[in-house]
């Protein structure tokens, strides 16, 4: 299929072939150089524990082995611990996001409640304010008033219900037929009953997305669960691997191990659902 | 009489309708996280900007944190290097995006899909991954890869993260190499999106390759450029991660972004009310840029 900006040799097998070949050359050399980072921490971290400081590295170590990953968890007793931290950390957020910030956005679309533009201007106004204007007073609320540091609330809580998730139902859920919703009510249906058995069956491509995400961002955080806990064993994954980093800046396999470790998971994910993943890029792309 | 009816009418308005019970109901829980999490956080930061902020005790201080911004050397070195940043990795991620994704457009959309997918890969990996691994490519010793590359061109090795001469440039080319999967798909959306017979009219008029490219394609995914533009500037100057793992800010402050210098403020000097002050000039340089330039690039789109 070659569309009309493409339309020059659509009648030279030949020529359109090469021009092809060539195009798609270009996009493969490009996307080694893109993919090369990731690449090389994943060979490098099967390379030896300890290599000395003058050795040669290459795109694959010399000799292959796990010492490496065992190296990084040696390094602290809380290390699996970190992974489970971060599980259940992303985890309540997703499912506290796929909950509220859609029932909220359910609200915004289709229930005609006082108040309701006003406070939803507010949730579009909030999302263009930079995180570093809430992060220090959001520190000293959590940290200096509430005393949560070291928490799992203290991770969870604020990133329970984001603003842009917000959004994005609220889009979504504009999109569904009012008279589906309408017919229902007459039939004597309350709202929840509405949102529970008709709305939230036809939306299951946009929670996937939503819930992806969701745990894709709160996978990778590093700056908040690094300003709120300072016991190792409250650490997340990034948070080890950052203290990792700087504990043993010589370790180059270790460290490789240590990153591979963090974003192994998210990569499975990737392979398993890449069709959301994709997906969600133009679903939060606001459309001009 | 005039006057009951009024008075009935207003009492309509006013009264709690089964609508706003479930309104509120559903949006409950959400708005009290986002009370507690966003709202009070901006209004305690604009307060706090004015103080000199103490666990017990702070000051009132007036306008003294923005006066001293504004007296500081480095907040202006670190305006300057965030724009340089900026200023080069948004437009050239733009360039490098558009291309790829209008040579994809050669291809069907099951070979789309799988470059799509392979493009955007890398920006799965987090942040602190990213770094600790390009931490790696740009090591000074002989073995790091970018020197290894150096010697085999017979070029001298290079201090790369730790010269001023080379530093910001080696924050600046990792990220025009990493992470163009997102601008990658928008745009391919928007080149889809684009009618045929546009082309077909073009071919008419003996349009060749780089024209219809230039009088077609560029006009018609204007708005998506001027939203990544957006987008790019505002993920851009809140950069932060790269510079803290890689070069700490080194040397002699020749990679200390505005972001950086926020968190060092508040979290290694304890100064949040300066941290405060120059977290609100940010935003509002954000919020500025971001409306010049709907105001220039925006004039002739139609939505």
């Amino acid at each position: 299929m070659s569309t009309g900006l493409y339309s020059l040799h659509i009648n030279n097998k030949k020529k359109l072939y090469a021009r092809n070949i060539i195009i798609a050359a270009f996009l493969i050399a490009f996307a080694v150089i893109s993919l090369f980072p990731i690449f090389y921490m994943v060979t490098s971290s099967f390379g030896p524990a300890v290599d000395s400081a003058s050795a040669a590295r290459s795109i694959f170590p010399s000799s292959w082995s796990l010492d490496s990953f065992k190296a990084y968890f040696d390094f602290s007793e809380y290390s699996i611990r970190w992974i489970l931290n971060s599980i259940l950390v992303s985890g309540c957020t997703v499912l506290g996001n796929v909950i509220f910030a859609s029932m909220a956005g359910y609200a915004f679309a289709k229930i005609n409640f006082k108040g309701r533009n006003f406070l939803f201007f507010s949730v579009l106004v909030a999302m263009m304010i930079p995180y570093q204007v809430t992060q220090v007073p959001l520190y000293i609320l959590i940290v200096n008033k509430f005393h949560m540091s070291n928490s799992y609330l203290s991770l969870i809580l604020p990133g329970l219900a984001t603003s842009y998730n917000i959004f994005l139902a609220k889009q979504f859920f504009t999109s569904i037929h009012t008279s589906l919703l309408e017919s229902a009510k007459i039939e004597g249906a309350n709202q929840l009953h509405i949102f529970a058995r008709i709305v939230l069956p036809i939306s299951k491509t946009i929670l996937s997305v939503m819930a992806i995400n969701t745990f894709l961002s709160s996978w990778n955080t590093f700056f908040w669960p690094f300003l709120v806990t300072n016991k190792e064993a409250m650490y997340t994954v990034q948070v080890g691997l950052k203290t990792f980093k700087f504990a043993n800046s010589t370790l180059f396999s270790p460290m490789m191990a240590g990153a591979t470790i963090s974003a192994l998971p998210m990569f499975v994910l990737f392979f398993a659902l890449q069709k959301y993943f994709l997906e969600g890029v133009t679903v939060g792309a606001v459309k001009g | 009489m005039a006057h009951k009816q009024t008075n009935n009418h207003k009492q309509k308005r006013f009264r709690i309708t089964s609508d706003d019970r479930w309104g509120y109901a559903f949006i409950f829980f959400a708005m009290v996280i986002f009370l507690v999490f966003t709202i009070y956080p901006v209004i305690s930061a604009i307060k706090t900007s004015f103080l000199d902020y103490k666990p017990f005790g702070s000051e009132y201080v007036g306008w003294e944190n923005y006066a001293d911004t504004f007296h500081n050397k480095l907040f202006f070195k670190a305006v300057k290097n965030t724009v340089i940043y900026t200023a080069i990795v948004v437009p050239a991620t733009i360039a490098i995006t558009f291309t790829l994704s209008v040579m994809m457009m050669a291809f069907s959309k099951k070979i789309q899909t799988v470059f799509k997918g392979i493009y955007y890969l890398p920006g799965i990996a987090s942040g602190v991954a990213l770094s600790v691994v390009w931490l790696w490519l740009y090591d000074s010793s002989p073995s790091g890869l970018f020197n290894e590359i150096m010697t085999f061109l017979h070029i001298p090795t290079q201090n790369w993260l730790n010269s001023s001469k080379t530093a910001m440039g080696s924050l600046i080319f990792m990220a025009m190499v990493s992470s163009h999967g997102t601008n990658i798909i928008i745009y391919i959306a928007a080149l889809l999106g684009i009618d045929k017979s546009n082309f077909e009219a073009a071919e008419i008029d003996g349009a060749n390759f780089l024209q219809k490219i230039r009088y077609i394609v560029i006009p018609l995914v204007k708005s998506t450029t001027l939203f990544l533009f957006i987008t790019g500037i505002i993920n851009s100057f809140q950069v932060f991660m790269n510079a803290y793992m890689m070069t700490g800010g080194g040397p002699d402050n020749n990679t200390t972004m505005i972001g950086l210098l926020i968190f060092n403020n508040a979290f290694t000097r304890s100064e949040f009310g300066l941290a405060c002050a120059q977290a609100i000039i940010m935003a509002i340089i954000i919020a500025a840029i971001s409306f010049v330039q709907f105001k220039v690039m925006g004039e002739d789109i139609e939505y």
